[in-house]
C-alpha cells in the first residue's frame, strides 16, 4: 500500500501540495487527474523516492520512499512522459540494462507486450516515431513487472488503435498483487480503465473516490434539455449532458470530463457530497 | 421530456452477456471466458467486469465453480428473458405509449403496420 500522510511539497517558490492524505491500495488502476501544472508530476516523484516531502510522509509498504532502500527500489517502477534515450540504444538493451535491478521482471513478459503494442524492440529508439518509442517504453516498464507501477501520462503521443491496445494490455497486466497508478490530462483515453479516480488540484485532493461510489453520489444524465440544476453541463450531439447530485435516481454512466468539469467547478460542495 | 437513461458500464457488460446467452451463442452448464479474459477483450477495469459477474450470479443467471470459473446457469435464457420483459413492461412500454399521445396516435393505428 501506497500511504501519503499530511504530504506538503514545495519547490523554492511555489507551493505544490498543502497536507494531503491520500491511500493506494493493491489490486486497483488508480487514475490521477489534474489540468497541467497541478503537480501530477509531483507526485508520483515524490511516491517513488525522487523527491522529499517538505512536510509530512510518503512510505510504501511502510517504507519511507525518500529513504530508497533497495527492497523498495526493486518494486516500483515510474516511467515519466518524457525519457532520455542514448541514441544508439534499442527497447532491448533498455530492458536489459534495468532488468538485474527488478528480481521479478520478465523477458518473455517483454516479447508478448512489445506483440501486443505492435513494436520491434530490436529497432534503435532514435529510428522510431515518438509514439513508438512510448509503447517500446510502456512495454519495458510493464515487464519489468513490479508491484508498483507509476505512469506519467502514458497515452501522450499514442496514434488511436495503440490506445485500445495500451488500455487491453493494462487491464491484462493488473493483478491482485499489483498497483498501477496512471496520471494524465487526457482523462477520455483511461475512462472505463481507471478505478478509483483521485482528482487534484490547487494544493488538494478534490476527489478520491470508487467509481461505484461517485455514480452512487452523482447521476450523469444525457437528455433533451439543459438542467438549471447541474453541476455542469455541457452541449453533446442530440442533447445535453447534464452532472446531477443524485437523489434515488439510480446509476448511470459515468461521464469522465463531465466529472472532471463538475468538480472542478463545485470543489468544495463535491468534498461535502463525498465525506 | 425526452430523458434518456444510460445504463453504468457494469450493466452494459452484464447485458452483453446476457444477449450471448439469449442468443444461444452459450448454453446452460457452458462455462464463460474469466473475468479476466472479458476485461481484456474491452479493455476496461477488471473491477468492473468483476461487478458484472457478481450482478449476474445475483440473479442466478451464472453460477461460480471456485478455482474453475463461472458457468451459465441452467434456466439462465428463461431468467433473463422474464427480467427482460419486466424491464419492457415497466420502463418501455410507458415511454412507448407517452410518445404515442404525444403524436396523437393510438395502438389501434399501429394495427397496420405491424
Amino acid at each position: 500500500m501506497i500511504d501519503i500522510k499530511n504530504f506538503s511539497f514545495s519547490y523554492t517558490k511555489t507551493q505544490v501540495f498543502d497536507n494531503i492524505n491520500l491511500q493506494f491500495q493493491k489490486g486497483a488502476i488508480y487514475g490521477l487527474l489534474g489540468e497541467n501544472g497541478v503537480g501530477k508530476t509531483t507526485l508520483l516523484k515524490a511516491i517513488s523516492g525522487l523527491l522529499k516531502p517538505t512536510a509530512g510522509s510518503c512510505t510504501v509498504d511502510e517504507q519511507v520512499s525518500f529513504d530508497r532502500q533497495p527492497e523498495f527500489l526493486q518494486n516500483i517502477f515510474l516511467l515519466p512522459d518524457e525519457v532520455q534515450l542514448p541514441d544508439s540504444a534499442t527497447p532491448e538493451k533498455f530492458f536489459n540494462d534495468l532488468a538485474p535491478f527488478y528480481p521479478k521482471q520478465s523477458g518473455e513478459m517483454l516479447q508478448h507486450l512489445a506483440g501486443e503494442l505492435k513494436v520491434d524492440i530490436s529497432r534503435k529508439f532514435k529510428e522510431m516515431s515518438f509514439g513508438q518509442q512510448k509503447k517500446s517504453l510502456l512495454a519495458c516498464a510493464m515487464a519489468l513487472n513490479t508491484d508498483y507501477l507509476l505512469l506519467d501520462e502514458p497515452t501522450n503521443g499514442l496514434d488511436i488503435p495503440s490506445k485500445a491496445d495500451f488500455r487491453r494490455i493494462l487491464s491484462e497486466k493488473v493483478g491482485e498483487e499489483q498497483t498501477i497508478i496512471i496520471s494524465t490530462h487526457q482523462v477520455k483515453d483511461v475512462e472505463n480503465l481507471i478505478d478509483p479516480i483521485i482528482i487534484i488540484s490547487n494544493n488538494s485532493v478534490l476527489l478520491d473516490a470508487s467509481v461505484e461510489k461517485i455514480t452512487d453520489k452523482l447521476y450523469f444524465e444525457y437528455g433533451g434539455q439543459q438542467r438549471p440544476d447541474a453541476l455542469y453541463s455541457e452541449m453533446m450531439p442530440g442533447g445535453y449532458l447534464n452532472v446531477l447530485v443524485n437523489n434515488g435516481m439510480g446509476e448511470s454512466q459515468l461521464n469522465i470530463e463531465g466529472l472532471f468539469n463538475a468538480v472542478l467547478r463545485n470543489s468544495a460542495m463535491i468534498k461535502n457530497l463525498f465525506e | 421530456m425526452d430523458f434518456k437513461k444510460q445504463k453504468p458500464i457494469y450493466q452494459q457488460i452484464a447485458d452483453t452477456l446476457c444477449e450471448r446467452i439469449v442468443g444461444g451463442q452459450w448454453k446452460g452448464d457452458d462455462r464463460i471466458p474469466s473475468v479476466r479474459d472479458v476485461a481484456i477483450q474491452l479493455g476496461v477495469n477488471p473491477n468492473t467486469v468483476m461487478r458484472s459477474f457478481d450482478h449476474l450470479q445475483q440473479a442466478e443467471i451464472i453460477y461460480n465453480r471456485r478455482g474453475v470459473g463461472y458457468f451459465v446457469a441452467p434456466d439462465a435464457k428463461e431468467r433473463i428473458l422474464q427480467l427482460q420483459r419486466k424491464e419492457f413492461l415497466d420502463e418501455e412500454l410507458p415511454a412507448f405509449v407517452q410518445r404515442l399521445s404525444v403524436l396523437g396516435m393510438t395502438l389501434d393505428d399501429l394495427k397496420q403496420y405491424v
